[in-house]
């Protein structure tokens, strides 16, 4: 029934031709036999008339026009799927990477999934606490929520992923929760540490990794978030679990796009990524969410790195424009030697006002949190006003909330990647650091919420 | 459209299929692709060969599969069913999608855009035996406490009337008949189709010459759109695009509201579809969404359709306006509708213009914006409608020089421009009012019944304009040399351009009474504020240290003016008495020395 040719006419990067095809269909996979013996695996780019163009996952190397044996499978690519992936490590196509057995299948799934209808889906307004005081406090992630942390090379967002694998929870309930985890042209360092971070903490065995290391073919990366994102889907939509997505490094993914429409010789968009890198680009991210009637859910952090620090890289750009908001690394505050180095001013949670206040975390959140993010935007100027004019040119104002920013930094944000922090702690100590301030200069604090919650914190009066 | 043309595929790339043997194939024509039924459209002829973007995932479509044509254009369905609906970009309706398929969008349904299910009492307006033409009322269906379908006789039909009768009908079941002169019959049916990518026509275009009020404070009294006019919203990712967009959506004062979410996040729909159901119109009381209709394709959802989107939603948006309302489309965002005709484009191989985008991108824009507009609409009685249309943009990096941004801001008449800067200092609406402009200001006066209150307002809000463009020039001096080097009544100004920015242009969506303020709320605002100018020049010029005024308590009860509910009229207005009091008292000198903090 499969059919098998040795029609192989073209390969240029990682691309091949193969022609006098019959019935190949657009989108399905091909297995490659190559002259060593060894098999590789393709996907169906484009077919015309009986031409077709494959993309080769493992790269082209080694490949040649007349020895090579492709085989088309007449299925889209399938991740096999069932409990048993967790604690599990695959690569990047979802074969099992840690020599244990194959996966017995319950179901087998099309990993390119296909679009949540938006009148399905349930919305986030769930309070996930990390543990993580500049998230918690200022930026609250909630459940179904998808939310990058943009960072350069150097910062430490493995460091601050693997807080939030550890230490991510929904208080107060004992409900079913897993963690899966996508390498995506990641050092063998980083990923060992992710590896060895979770089985520390014995949180091995409620993960499921997939890894696509530096070194592994780049273009199997394509592959491996809507891989690890169908074995999401399948945990938390059909196994009711409570899942968190983190998706590193999404630069080297878009790169790994790049690659292929360069081959292809498609019209390039900004700085050469394909024109259709946001539409790629949502069809991951847009996997995220809760959908009405089910239990589990799917909450995403993709890490990316953003080349020169830039904000308007199109990598960033267009993630910005598609997730609910990001959380931002700050090579300064790293600089300072405070961690984990979040920027909280541009860092945004635009789902944040749907998962706090009474009854999810405390009245006073979101009072709160705007009230410090003035305080700590006001003082932040005020730092580098002093940077310019010296320290002694500041007004009496002006210094104090030069004070506050600099507590703020060094209690609030810095609290290094293994405290723990619960939202009440967090917010306490926001009130803590408001106190150097009178009543009256807390303008967005609610009058009655100063009078319950600020005495505690006064000294002397 | 006798004999349906079949056509065998020979090639698939992504979202673009190309079919031979397509003989007699028009452009535009939707076709049925390959054993799953895909719907597509035509986009290029070259001799028998059609190349046709699929709406639909591709994925498993291959060389010598069946293409039927149906040889109709793409066209929605309009009549009653539409409002409350929330549709994918061909019109398919999402909820009954739940039901046929369960939460995830498979391919190939073919469920029609108004149900065929429900009877709609129906009431004539006009007798057997007239002579109607097109854009005639026939009678009226009651959809929604809010709106009323007026049901029309459909373009370009014309001819004498017979047995029309009040009743309950489906929309597909035949209420009436025209008889044309030659004798040809035509039936008539609540429900009318009308080709997406073809504007419906009205009788002749007018001024827009009404301001559209919308409860926004920096867009009424600074930025006005009008009724029929063209808006644009461009800014980065985090400047709260969506919230202006959805904020107009809730409390502009229209009749009916189109919302096209174009390539966006599927949470922002559902946050649409679980909010508006419970929030009230503050005109009638009764819940926004029965105004409302929804066209969500969201960034996952297949990128032919979004390109439709917009189509969609406009063209119920006319149908509307041809019923001589007033309707408003909000397009979020156009940026992403422009992509999906660049990905076509280049699956089609076109040679491209700028950053990829065909060279026909700006007549696209514009020739949508230009469905916008107030109409003398077809047939009788006479009535006018409006369609207002606001679309966003979302520039890469916020760069306002990107194609789409300039060839919006080529065709549009009102620029609110969104900045960072603003957002990250958490002013929202983070519309800067130094860069945005209105070419509608004019028409501002007339929303108040006064003439001279209307007069009045819109002469407070060039002064006001005035002291904001004074304070951005002295900023930069108060920064490098501090607040002391400057005048008095240099400082004064700036502390009202400060009350005016932070007790005016800022606008909490998310309060319940700030969220939305009635004009004459606002006039009040803006006089409050400018008369504690007003008398703050005059204490200076008798001497009164501007410490002493800035200090007065009044300007909490300035600050907190937002949020004084509309029911309590007066209360805002009185506080120029409280100004004025406190003023008086700073004359005394045993005042000013007590006031010295």
């Amino acid at each position: 029934m499969l059919k098998e040719y040795k029609t192989v006419s073209q390969i240029y990067g990682p691309l091949m031709l193969v022609e006098s095809v019959d019935g190949a269909k657009y989108g399905h996979i091909v297995d490659i036999e190559i002259a060593d013996g060894t098999t590789r695996h393709g996907q169906i780019l484009q077919v015309e008339k009986d031409k077709v163009l494959v993309q080769v996952f493992e790269g082209t190397e080694g490949i040649n026009i007349d020895d090579s044996t492709v085989r088309f499978l007449g299925k889209p690519m399938e991740l096999a799927v069932s409990p048993e992936i967790l604690g599990r490590v695959f690569d990047g196509t979802g074969n099992p990477k840690d020599n244990g057995p194959a996966i017995i299948p319950k179901k087998k799934l099309n990993i390119n999934g296909n679009p949540i209808n938006p009148y399905a889906r349930d919305f986030p307004n769930e309070f996930i606490q990390t543990g993580i005081s500049t998230i918690d406090g200022l930026n609250p992630l909630v459940r179904g929520q998808k939310l990058p942390v943009f960072s350069g090379a150097g910062l430490p967002h493995d460091d601050i992923a693997a807080q939030l694998a550890r230490q991510a929870t929904v208080r107060g309930k004992g409900e079913a929760f897993a963690v899966v985890f996508a390498a995506m042209g990641i050092t063998f360092e980083a990923a060992q540490f992710f590896i060895n971070d979770l089985t520390n903490t014995g949180a091995i065995e409620r993960a499921v990794l997939f890894i696509n290391l530096a070194n592994d073919p780049a273009i199997e990366r394509i592959a491996t978030p809507r891989v690890a994102l169908t074995a999401a889907e399948y945990l938390a939509f059909e196994e009711d679990m409570h899942v968190l997505v983190i998706l590193n490094d999404m630069t080297n993914y878009c790169e790994a796009l790049r690659e292929i429409s360069a081959a292809r010789k498609e019209v390039p968009g900004r700085r050469g990524y394909p024109g259709y890198l946001y539409t790629d680009l949502a069809t991951v991210y847009e996997r995220a969410g809760r959908i009405k009637g089910r239990k589990g859910s799917i909450t995403m952090v993709p890490v990316l790195t953003m080349p020169e620090d830039d904000k308007t890289h199109p990598v960033p750009d267009l993630t910005g424009y598609i997730t609910e908001g990001q959380i931002i690394m700050s090579r300064a505050l790293h600089r300072k030697g405070i961690a984990p180095p979040v920027d909280a001013l541009p860092s945004l949670s635009r789902l944040k006002d749907k998962g706090i206040g009474h009854g999810k975390t405390r009245e006073d959140h979101a009072d709160l949190y705007n009230q410090l993010y003035a305080a700590y935007a006001r003082g932040k100027e005020a730092q580098e006003l002093a940077t310019i004019l010296g320290e002694a040119a500041l007004s009496e104002e002006d210094r104090k909330y030069m004070t506050f920013a600099n507590e703020f930094e060094g209690k609030y944000i810095s609290q290094g990647y293994y405290e723990n922090r619960t939202v009440e702690q967090t917010l306490d100590l926001g009130w803590q650091l408001l106190s150097m301030f009178e009543n009256a200069e807390l303008k967005r604090i609610d009058v009655k919420l100063i009078e319950k919650y600020m005495p505690r914190f006064r000294k002397n009066k | 459209m006798s004999e349906l043309s079949k056509g065998t595929i020979i090639k698939v790339a992504g979202p673009v299929v190309v079919a031979k043997d397509m003989v007699g194939a028009r452009m535009y024509d939707v076709v049925r692709v390959g054993s799953e039924n895909l719907i597509g459209e035509i986009v290029e002829l070259h001799g028998d060969l059609a190349s046709i973007q699929v709406y639909e995932d591709t994925v498993g479509i291959g060389p010598g599969e069946e293409v039927v044509n149906t040889g109709a254009p793409l066209s929605v369905e309009l009549g009653p069913g539409l409002i409350s609906s929330i549709y994918d970009g061909i019109q398919r309706p999402l909820n009954a999608l739940v039901e046929a398929q369960g939460s995830n969008i498979l391919r190939g349904s073919d469920i029609p855009g108004l149900r065929r299910d429900i009877k709609w009492p129906f009431k004539p307006i006009i007798e057997n035996g007239t002579k109607v033409s097109g854009g005639d009322i026939l009678g009226e269906v009651r959809e929604t406490t809010l709106v009323t379908q007026k049901i029309m006789v459909p373009p370009r039909v014309s001819g004498t009337l017979e047995g029309l009768k009040e009743g309950e009908y489906t929309v597909d079941e035949v209420i009436g008949v025209v008889v044309a002169e030659d004798g040809r019959r035509t039936d008539l049916k609540l429900m009318q189709k009308w080709p997406v990518r073809r504007p419906r026509p009205g009788k002749t275009r007018l001024a827009p010459d009404q301001v559209l009020v919308t409860g926004q404070r920096v867009i009424d009294a600074f930025f006005p759109l009008s009724q029929g006019g063209t808006a644009c919203v461009p800014g980065p990712f985090g400047t709260g695009k969506t919230v202006v967009q959805h904020q107009l959506a809730k409390w502009v004062d229209a009749d009916v509201v189109i919302y096209v979410g174009c390539g966006e996040r599927g949470n922002e729909m559902t946050d649409v579809l679980l909010e508006f159901p419970e929030l009230l119109d503050p005109h009638s009381g009764e819940p926004l969404m029965k105004r409302v209709v929804m066209v969500a394709n969201t960034s996952d959802m297949p990128v032919a359709a979004r390109e439709a989107s917009v189509y969609t939603g406009i063209t119920m948006a006319e149908y509307f306006r041809d019923m001589g309302y007033s309707v408003a489309m909000m397009a979020d965002s156009t940026s992403r509708w422009a992509e999906a005709m660049r990905e076509i484009s280049t699956r089609l191989e076109e040679m491209p213009a700028e950053e990829g985008y065909p060279a026909y991108l700006g007549a696209r824009i514009a020739s949508f914006y230009e469905r916008a507009g107030k109409v003398i609409c077809q047939g009788a009685p006479e009535r006018t409608g409006a369609l207002s249309i606001i679309g966003a943009v979302s520039p890469p990096g916020g760069d306002l020089s990107d194609s789409v941004v300039q060839a919006t801001l080529h065709v549009v008449k009102v620029f609110w421009s969104l900045q960072g800067r603003l957002a990250q200092q958490r002013h929202f609406p983070a519309i800067d009012w130094l860069t945005s402009y209105s070419f509608y200001k004019e028409y501002l006066p007339g929303c108040f019944e006064d003439k001279d209150r209307g007069a009045e307002f819109a002469a407070m809000t060039r002064y006001a304009m005035g002291l904001l463009e004074q304070e951005s020039q002295l900023v930069e001096i108060v920064r490098l040399v501090g607040a002391e080097s400057i005048s008095a009544n240099d400082r004064m100004s700036m502390e009202t351009a400060k009350s005016i920015r932070e007790d005016f242009l800022h606008q909490n969506a998310f309060h319940k009474v700030d969220t939305f303020t009635p004009i004459d709320k606002q006039f009040d605002m803006m006089k409050v504020i400018l008369h504690f100018h007003k008398q703050g020049l005059a204490a200076i010029e008798n001497g009164i240290e501007t410490a002493a005024i800035f200090a007065l308590p009044v300007r909490e009860e300035i600050a907190r003016a937002k949020y004084i509910p509309d029911t309590e009229a007066g209360a805002i207005i009185g506080i120029t008495d409280t100004i004025d009091k406190q003023m008086k008292a700073l004359y005394a000198p045993e005042a000013q020395a007590a006031d010295t903090r």
